[in-house]
């Protein structure tokens, strides 16, 4: 009993991070009908870009900030640069264009930052809490984790559902030529979309940093458990995607405690499978057919 | 003398071998409702088209209140005034009534103060919402403004979309089709609407619906194959010979017009 109590506060902060991943994902996939593949990487290129800030000098804040900052422009950029030119073509070639970008973050940035496994830094304690003589496996920054995407997933409910740029936003990404003829300057908000999902990409980056360590290709295995969460959440659902990267942590926490650490990616295989298997559209489906 | 709000001159638009428009010519005065029918093909689409940049004409110019109009994107033309209604319905099936309508807005909050949720975003978009209502309130679908347009019958629907165009205050209102697909009573009560709008401003409709047309027209321009067959008051319209032939066929003495959607 005590195990699961573990492997749930486990599976508890590990969904929060696959979450903010796969709001990345689905906030990009609802601008442009596109699954990007770099986000990952994006992610990781921020996250050594906050190392780099650290090494000199700068507080931990600051280079938490700097990180976001540059997830944000990183978005905007590839979208605007590298995107926005292909955007007409046969979907197949954006996904193409974002496996590129993927293999270009990863090759850059051991050129640039240097290829070696790097240890990164946590906010707070990452020794678990104790409570009275117990020592609970639920660290200061686990919970920071926690907050920080949940603050993250309130500010952009609030973006979406509350103000006009939201609502244009929304209605950018679902009609563009209506969207254009009633004045609403599409590719802004689409690269906007694009610059708002890549600062949740480099939360996920930095907040899983600390427990996996950084390396090149540290958030592939994040992109992929992100993904999942994301496709279990449908796909189109900003709060889907939240649903189904919390599960995805749960499921993978009991896989590796259970079963063993090396059946988590067999795990999230046999996950995904049977989710498209039994739900295709995903498991929170009856939002996107209220939708269409 | 003042300036007509749509001057179209000499318009030639051609897609690969295909003239859609052929040499067209037509003038909207302020005020002004005006008619564009003609039967399948006849171009009037890409007139639409044409004016909201979405195609290229390979000559002729386009004005509005005489200033020139070839060369503006399309997300240009509500600041400058000009709204225009799709054939199909464009509604977006996952926001509300309301949301659709507020995108219609041409009074934008400023981009990094609703970013940052500024209080002067905020007063402007409660001040929106409460114009996109009293819109709503004019066509009189005030009451679904909380409802998804999915569930809505289909004229209801069409009214969104007028209400989503009159959103942004247009000085030119461009109906393409208003009538298809709508019941008699639906379409008596767009007649009644759109007589009234042009106090407001110069609505040019492209409609298969002729009764409607006659009844609402202060001036009708027909295209058959891309060009100006006739134009003039829905009277002459009417005595037009070349008109007739055009829907009917040859050899008719009267035109009743009776083509419906």
């Amino acid at each position: 009993m005590q195990r699961f109590f573990v492997l749930t506060l486990n599976g508890l902060t590990e969904g929060m991070i696959y979450a903010a991943m796969a709001l990345a994902l689905v906030l990009i996939w609802r601008a442009t009908r596109v699954v990007n593949f770099a986000q990952g990487a994006m992610a990781m290129f921020t996250t050594y870009i906050a190392l780099f800030a650290l090494e000199r000098g700068a507080p931990y804040w600051l280079a938490f900030i700097v990180a976001l900052l540059s997830g944000f422009l990183l978005g905007a950029v590839v979208e605007r640069v590298l995107v926005r030119p292909v955007e007409s073509a046969p979907p197949l070639n954006v996904v193409i264009l974002t496996l590129g970008v993927l293999l270009m973050l990863e090759a850059l940035a051991p050129m640039l930052f240097g290829g070696q496994i790097r240890s990164f830094p946590a906010a707070f304690s990452i020794v678990g809490i104790r409570v009275g003589s117990l020592q609970v496996p639920f660290s200061a920054f686990d919970l920071f984790s926690l907050v920080s995407v949940l603050l993250l997933m309130a500010l952009l409910l609030l973006l979406f559902q509350r103000t006009d740029l939201g609502l244009r936003m929304r209605a950018a990404a679902f009609n563009a030529e209506v969207a254009r003829l009633l004045g609403v300057r599409v590719g802004r908000m689409l690269t906007l979309g694009w610059a708002l999902a890549s600062v949740a990409g480099a939360l996920a980056g930095l907040l899983i940093a600390p427990s996996l360590l950084l390396y090149p290709t540290y958030m592939d295995q994040v992109l992929v458990f992100g993904f999942t969460g994301s496709i279990l959440g449908g796909l189109d659902s900003p709060p889907g995607a939240v649903v189904g990267g919390l599960a995805m942590g749960f499921a993978l926490s009991y896989v590796g405690g259970y079963l063993g650490s090396d059946l988590e990616t067999v795990g999230a295989l046999v996950i995904l499978i049977a989710v498209l298997m039994v739900r295709p559209s995903g498991l929170l489906a009856w939002r996107a057919q209220r939708v269409v | 003398m003042e300036q007509p709000t749509l001057d179209v001159a000499d318009l030639t638009v051609r897609f690969g071998g295909v003239l859609a428009l052929d040499h067209v010519s037509l003038r909207a005065e302020a005020n002004e409702i005006h008619g564009i029918i003609g039967p399948n093909g006849a171009g009037k689409t890409t007139l639409f088209n044409a004016v909201c940049g979405f195609v290229r004409p390979e000559r002729g110019t386009i004005r509005y209140r005489g200033e020139a109009l070839l060369g503006t994107a399309p997300h240009q033309l509500a600041q400058l005034g000009i709204a225009r209604t799709l054939q199909g319905l464009g509604l977006w099936p996952g926001l509300t009534v309301l949301e659709n309508v507020l995108v219609g807005s041409r009074v934008r909050p400023n981009f990094v103060a609703s970013l940052l949720a500024m209080p002067r975003a905020d007063r402007l978009e409660r001040r929106l919402r409460d114009q996109a209502i009293q819109v709503l309130e004019e066509l009189g679908i005030a009451s679904v403004a909380g409802t998804l347009p999915g569930a809505l019958p289909y004229g209801v629907q069409k009214r969104v979309i007028i209400a989503r165009a009159l959103m942004a205050a247009p000085d030119l209102l461009l109906l393409d089709e208003p009538a298809s697909g709508l019941s008699a009573g639906d379409i008596e009560r767009l007649a009644e609407l759109v007589g009234r709008l042009r106090q407001r401003m110069s609505v040019v409709v492209v409609e298969h619906h002729v009764d409607l047309v006659m009844a609402i027209s202060q001036r009708i321009t027909v295209l058959n194959f891309g060009a100006v067959i006739a134009s003039g008051t829905p009277a002459e319209i009417r005595g037009n010979r070349q008109v007739s032939a055009a829907y009917l066929g040859e050899d008719v003495t009267t035109a009743e017009g009776g083509a419906s959607a």
